[in-house]
Formats: C-alpha cells, sequence, structure tokens
C-alpha cells in the first residue's frame, strides 16, 4: 500500500523541498502543492526508475560536504594553472579508472564528482561498465592521480551506495 | 538599490560581485589560452562554478542584509548548476572522442596523447553499445 502511493519516498521529499524553495515561502498553500507534486511525480515517472539503490544519507551528506570543499579548493588551482601556468609545462593526460562500483546511479555520481574537482573531466564510460575515461589538466603521476580519485571518492561512495 | 544599508554590507556584496567576476573571466581566459579542446573543458566546468557560486552567495546576502527577506532561489541555482555541469562537459567530451575516433577533429591529437582503449577486450561506451548485464543494457529493464 505504501509503495503504491510513495513508490520513491526519496524523490517525494527532495520535490517537496524543491518546491517550497522555488516558490520561496513556507505557507500552508506551497506546502500543499509541494506534496501534490511530491506524491504525483513519482508515481508517473515509476517506469523510468527500474532499480533503486538503498542510499544512507548521513554519510552522503557527509559527502556533500567534502565535494564542496573541494570544488572551492578546486576551483582555485585550475585558476592557478591556467593563470601562471604556460602550456610547455602542462602535462595533460588520460586516466583509466578502474571502477569498484556497479550501481548505475552510483557511477553516475562517481563522474559527476570527478567533473566537479581539482582538474579531472570524466570522459567515457567502458561498455563493459568497469572503466571510467577521465581527463586529466596535468598529471605528471597518472597512477598517483588515479589511486586518489579512488581513496577519497569511491571508497566513501561505496558506504553511500549498497 | 535604496541607499539606506549599512557600508559593510555594500563592502561585502561589492567584494563577492568582483570576485565572482574575476573566476568568471578567469575561466573565460582558459577558454582562449589552453592548448586543446580536452584542456579547454577544464576552464568552464571549475573556475567558473566558483565565480557564479560568489554572485549568488552576493545575492543572498544582498537581499537578507540590505532588504532584510531570505531568498532561497539562489540554492536552486547552484543545485542545477553542480547537476548539470558535469554532464554538458561529457556530453561535448564524447562528440570529442567520437571525432578523434573518425579522424575528423581538425587541431588533431591533444596534449595528453591518443585515448588509451581500456583494458581487455572492449570499447569506451561512445564507440561500442553495453555489454548484455552491464547498466544500462536496457535489455533487462
Amino acid at each position: 500500500m505504501m509503495n503504491r502511493i510513495l513508490p520513491h519516498p526519496g524523490l517525494s521529499a527532495l520535490l517537496v523541498v524543491m518546491w517550497i524553495v522555488m516558490v520561496n515561502e513556507v505557507s500552508f498553500g506551497a506546502l500543499f502543492l509541494g506534496v501534490v507534486f511530491g506524491v504525483l511525480v513519482p508515481i508517473f515517472t515509476a517506469p523510468w526508475w527500474p532499480g533503486r539503490p538503498d542510499v544512507r544519507f548521513v554519510p552522503a551528506l557527509g559527502y556533500a560536504g567534502i565535494v564542496l570543499w573541494d570544488i572551492i579548493v578546486a576551483n582555485f588551482e585550475v585558476a592557478a594553472i591556467i593563470l601562471f601556468k604556460p602550456n610547455r609545462n602542462l602535462r595533460p593526460a588520460w586516466l583509466i579508472v578502474p571502477l569498484e562500483l556497479t550501481s548505475p546511479e552510483a557511477i553516475t555520481v562517481f563522474a559527476g564528482t570527478i567533473s566537479l574537482t581539482p582538474g579531472t573531466v570524466s570522459s567515457d564510460v567502458s561498455a563493459c561498465g568497469k572503466y571510467l575515461l577521465v581527463h586529466a589538466l596535468d598529471a605528471p603521476d597518472p597512477a598517483a592521480e588515479v589511486a586518489k580519485i579512488k581513496a577519497r571518492y569511491e571508497t566513501r561512495l561505496k558506504e553511500i551506495f549498497r | 538599490m535604496n541607499g539606506s544599508a549599512p557600508a559593510f554590507v555594500d563592502l561585502l556584496v561589492s567584494a563577492l560581485l568582483v570576485l565572482g567576476g574575476v573566476f568568471a573571466l578567469v575561466g573565460s581566459w582558459g577558454l582562449v589560452r589552453l592548448p586543446s579542446l580536452m584542456e579547454r573543458l577544464h576552464g568552464p566546468t571549475k573556475a567558473t562554478t566558483l565565480g557564479l557560486g560568489a554572485l549568488l552567495v552576493a545575492s543572498v546576502a544582498w537581499f537578507q542584509l540590505a532588504e532584510g527577506v531570505w531568498t532561497t532561489h539562489e540554492l536552486l541555482v547552484s543545485v542545477f548548476l553542480f547537476v548539470t555541469a558535469p554532464i554538458s562537459a561529457n556530453m561535448i567530451a564524447k562528440v570529442h572522442l567520437h571525432r578523434l575516433h573518425n579522424g575528423e577533429a581538425g587541431e588533431g591529437i591533444t596534449p595528453a596523447g591518443p585515448v588509451p582503449p581500456p583494458p581487455g577486450n572492449v570499447q569506451w561506451a561512445t564507440h561500442e553499445a553495453p555489454h548484455e548485464g552491464t547498466p544500462g543494457d536496457f535489455v533487462g529493464d
């Protein structure tokens, strides 16, 4: 019964919060319409959510904090490279990151994180779903860069998506 | 802009606006001076994010400190930015891989060298359909 009305409780809660943030007021009307959307949208989009991994929210919040901090640091690092490092000293490299994550949602979050953080953009995934192709702006030691990415983000994501 | 805001508010908001503008400018400068497309992708996905972030914080600070209202729209803008920026970068990278593969990329190979194939008997998903049983093959869905 609960599953029929709320097939995706996390998405429902997110939609209610997003609606209130968008209306920019906490009133009965805004909350009511938000709940209407929060119930209806997941029901009508359920066919596009075939498998839903269990997400653990407390580690997810910690992860969001780490990524936010890394984004700020990444901005200063990339700005410094753009301003002060001549092209001849730049060491761009392709990295191949072997994946231990298996669910598509986890791999998507991992790839998005790589794109937003220090000097790396994820470019492609292998057809077998086991490797990510990442372009690094300045990586004199590609193997160390891959190890850093895996240790900092993938181990945490394995705790979140189980 | 009613002119009644205290001086420190003006200073804070101005400093944030200048910081945001500088980062947006640096990101755009990266687009001009980096050697090839893959390197140029790094400017807009990183330096500009913080630029926009500083502008959004300036907007929140102005409405709260000078006008006395909380606005939450900036939060939504940053969430959508964080969700969409990696996807557009990924799409540009995939088109570039495709063009490199077909020998259509006008500027030739990037300083990073040719794209390495993944280990094993497999290609990148731009050149080969997902294998059966992997996430996204749409057979089991």
